[in-house]
């Protein structure tokens, strides 16, 4: 077994062991502060499959965004230290039957399955590369994607502060 | 960048998905048993996580760099997802005092 093999498996057990604990601990703000490690750990995956520039993404996105604005709202919207009422068994039972069925299944087709290696030359994951595919307007360019989701990080901003917005009484 | 491709020869690409797999049941599991939002919430980005990972994985293994292209995309939109999503719950507990979801039932009354 190789070095890289070994770092996957520990990471990705803290990455599985680290999104267990954010769903069912029973304090909020400590899931807050699972889920950031958990997406740590998903960075270090990136970076073990060498895209740096994703992975700098996720900490940046994720980890800086995401996470501090989940931690905001638990702070307006609980007194801290409260625990979350604990959950009806005959609820648990059928949630674990669902999804232990689902992961069944998907392991029996993933593990069927008869995967071809691509016989494309390795290219590099550079930023240039990323960049050039993300403006490009030619066969296989995703500037039309890269136009629509501005507009729609432009709506969801103002969306947002709209609906966050406390209206005046009159 | 070499080292990669032969470390997928070397570790198939089965680990990778089953990773994923395994993160997005972790999220089913939180949108099914939780009653407050938040924690559906982390649950959610959980699942997006499990996605993207899934897609960086199967850039590396076709040599492509389109899915990492689609994994930016997908953290745009988990964003946006997250930022009016928030707003919604703040303004939620503003009213209801509560962020349970079982109190979110308006809509059928």
């Amino acid at each position: 077994m190789s070095a890289s093999a070994i770092m996957f498996y520990i990471v990705g057990a803290l990455v599985l062991t680290f999104g267990i604990l954010t769903v069912f601990t029973r304090k909020i703000f400590r899931a807050a502060v699972y889920l950031l490690l958990s997406l740590i750990g998903i960075a270090g995956i990136y970076i073990l499959m060498d895209m740096q520039f994703v992975a700098a993404l996720q900490i940046v996105i994720y980890v800086g965004g995401i996470v501090v604005l989940i931690i905001f709202s638990i702070f307006l919207t609980h007194s801290a230290g409260e625990r979350l009422p604990s959950r009806l068994p005959k609820h648990l039972f059928w949630a674990v039957f669902l999804a232990a069925t689902g992961l069944l299944l998907s392991a029996h087709v993933i593990y069927q399955f008869n995967y071809v290696a691509s016989t494309i030359a390795p290219i590099e994951h550079s930023v240039k590369n990323i960049g050039e595919q993300l403006i490009d307007f030619r066969k296989y360019g995703y500037v039309f994607p890269f136009e629509v989701v501005s507009i729609l990080l432009l709506s969801a901003m103002i969306g947002s502060i709209v609906i966050a917005m406390k209206t005046k009484k009159q | 960048m070499n080292t990669v491709v032969e470390g997928f020869k070397l570790m198939p690409i089965e680990n990778y998905i089953v990773l994923s797999a395994l993160l997005f049941v972790i999220g089913i599991l939180g949108v099914l048993v939780k009653r407050n939002a938040l924690v559906v919430f982390m649950s959610v980005e959980l699942m997006l996580n499990s996605v993207n990972l899934l897609f960086a994985a199967f850039s590396v293994y076709h040599n492509d760099t389109s899915g990492q292209v689609i994994v930016i995309f997908t953290m745009v939109v988990a964003a946006a997802e997250v930022a009016v999503g928030l707003a919604i719950l703040v303004l939620t507990y503003r009213t209801n005092h509560s962020i349970d979801i079982n109190l979110l039932n308006k809509l059928k009354h």
